[in-house]
């Protein structure tokens, strides 16, 4: 290297290096490079940060009741006993439902925008469903209070009652409050986030794969099925599990369905209660070391719930946006 | 010469399809159920009080929501002053320094950041700022909303920094310029009208979080006494309002719903119409 560089760029390179920390700062460059740095870094630590809050204000709990904690459905704060089993159940139970709904609802919407609908009014509906995403979830929680209880509970529940009322999960009276009520929230939640991801992913499918199986006969619907779909197949998973860690993150529209009751039914119809539901109900009035710390246990249950899956997820989107690039 | 496809076939294929505009068509209807319904029950409640005054005590009607529609843009400058800089400077780092290894890994982290429950958030800013101060405070929801800023501000930073084409970096290096100096009169005024709608976007979606707040800053009947004291913000007051007994509330919590739901609306809106008019969506 030495050898061939001219004098005269060596002069200046030892130049340039030899000055000092402080004069390179004052050029802008290095310091701007330095403050974005340290913001980068920052945020690996605010990450961290997370993790150990949630640990270090919830041990007490490992340390008092070990694993048993998530297999005992004792709550019951007066007592200082806590379990959380039913809450994990009710979480559990809730976003299952809500994504039975709302997975072939919205990767049907998602066909239909990204193979079906002419490119104008594609978009148009995109940016209503985005809109839809951007809805706060408070408001959900009062159109799921004050319209959709009370037509669940006049149109929809009797008839189904009815008809599937020898089945245990729509065993037994309904109030309103519920996790089937919860279930039908979320599903309306999560599917904007499941139809905006799968329509990328499979308007990232090369068209050509489109062209050939409609050159040999294909129907429309047989190439969107046989062809388009299984391509895109990686990226519609990761966009289901995506909205299921919503799904069972979500707090608001949850705790004011759900009935807020602790306990463990197998029928839909009665109510339940969730983790991200009893913290938000609970937190600012617990009172005592082991009760608090309880409820940031289940916190970090969560946490760590929603890491992997979202984990899963977007390594899934990667890969099938990488394909189709 | 055309193939005859069999009547079983052309059937599937469009009952296949209408289903799957059906299913579209659901969805999006449920947009306006949400805004006729809130348009229907709030802005039928809504007066100049609700603007004007503080909230009645409990028992009696009328009153308003002033003091949570001042508390909840007082956190949401809190959560600006932290989100804001922290996400724009690293999505400058990703767009402008990193190396291809180190942004990946950011850029994975931020996402995961980005799924983490809300309500999470909430408690770690409890743990962070409510436990040591021993009080509720508009800081602590600050730094919560802070926290929830941060990944979107990073990714709509890259993506926006991204878009500005390489010849503009190019022709103000070929001038002399640094590095620095490129980046910050160069690039970012090349990308500002997006950088400042996907920040618009950003605050649109934090300001109807309601979860992280009602333990953090928890709430307030009266105006807060400063930055340090428990502040009503509208999200958390709809929700009190919404689960409490009183038919009265109810009607309020519609109309504070209705301004919630207006305001975040019509950010989203005008950003999203900024953004898909720019320079960035017609390059894409």
């Amino acid at each position: 290297m030495a050898t061939t560089t001219p004098s005269y760029i060596a002069e200046t390179l030892k130049r340039r290096t030899s000055r000092g920390f402080l004069a390179r700062l004052r050029g802008g460059d290095e310091i701007s490079y330095l403050i974005t740095l340290i913001c980068t870094v920052s945020i690996l630590l605010i990450v961290g940060l997370i993790v150990f809050e949630l640990w270090s204000n919830s041990h007490q709990t490992f340390k008092t009741f070990g694993f048993s904690f998530l297999k005992s459905s004792a709550w019951d704060p007066n007592a200082d006993k806590y379990g959380a089993l039913p809450f994990i159940y009710g979480t559990c139970v809730t976003a299952f439902l809500g994504m039975i709904i709302a997975v072939p609802l919205g990767v049907a919407a998602a066909i239909f925008l990204a193979e079906m609908a002419p490119p104008k009014l594609s978009n148009f509906l995109t940016f209503l469903i985005e809109l839809l995403a951007a809805v706060p979830s408070v408001i959900y929680g009062l159109i799921g209070i004050f319209i959709l209880v009370p037509f669940l509970k006049t149109y929809v529940v009797p008839p189904l009652q009815h008809a599937f009322g020898f089945l245990p999960i729509f065993a037994g009276s309904f109030y309103g409050l519920s996790l089937f009520s919860a279930g039908i929230v979320l599903s309306v939640m999560v599917a904007p986030f499941i139809i905006s991801v799968s329509r990328e992913v499979l308007m990232a499918v090369p068209v050509e794969q489109r062209e050939a199986a409609l050159a040999l006969g294909a129907t429309k619907w047989e190439t969107t099925w046989d062809i388009v779909l299984p391509n895109a197949s990686t990226g519609i998973f990761g966009s289901i599990f995506l909205a299921l860690a919503r799904a069972l993150g979500e707090t608001m529209a949850v705790t004011m369905v759900v009935g807020n009751a602790p306990k463990i039914s197998a029928s839909l119809l009665s109510p339940g209660y969730s983790i991200a539901a009893v913290i938000a109900n609970e937190f600012a009035e617990a009172s005592g070391d082991l009760y608090i710390s309880s409820l940031i246990f289940m916190a970090l249950v969560l946490f760590g719930l929603t890491i992997v899956i979202n984990a899963v997820a977007r390594i899934f989107i990667m890969t099938t946006q990488q394909r189709g690039a | 010469m055309m193939m005859e496809i069999s009547a079983t076939r052309r059937f599937v294929n469009g009952f296949m399809l209408t289903l799957s505009g059906l299913c579209t068509v659901l969805v999006v209807s449920v947009l306006f159920f949400i805004l006729g319904y809130l348009l229907i029950h709030g802005a039928a409640s809504l007066n100049w009080d609700f603007f004007t005054k503080l909230p009645k005590p409990s028992g009696e009607t009328g009153g308003g929501m002033a003091n949570a529609i001042v508390g909840s843009g007082k956190v949401l400058f809190l959560a600006s002053l932290i989100g804001v800089p922290i996400g724009f400077l690293t999505g400058v780092f990703l767009a402008e320094y990193s190396g291809k290894t180190f942004a990946f890994l950011i850029r994975y982290v931020v996402d995961l950041l980005n799924g983490v429950p809300s309500i999470v958030i909430g408690i770690v800013a409890y743990a962070l700022v409510v436990k040591p101060m021993r009080h509720y405070s508009a800081l602590a929801g600050g730094v919560a909303l802070g926290i929830m800023m941060i990944p979107i501000a990073v990714r709509t930073t890259e993506e926006f920094l991204r878009a500005v084409p390489n010849s503009l970096r190019e022709g103000a290096m070929a001038l002399g310029a640094t590095k620095a100096t490129t980046i910050f009169t160069v690039v970012i005024p090349a990308a500002i009208s997006g950088l400042a709608s996907g920040m618009m976007l950003n605050l649109a979606r934090v300001a109807g979080e309601t979860a992280p707040l009602i333990f953090t800053a928890l709430g307030n009947q009266f105006w807060s006494a400063g930055w340090m004291a428990p502040i009503a913000t509208l999200p958390v007051m709809i929700y009190n309002y919404a689960i409490s007994p009183e038919e009265d509330l109810h009607q309020q919590a519609w109309a504070a719903g209705f301004v919630l739901l207006s305001l975040v609306l019509i950010i989203n809106v005008t950003a999203r119409l900024i953004i898909s008019r720019g320079p960035a969506a017609q390059r894409r």
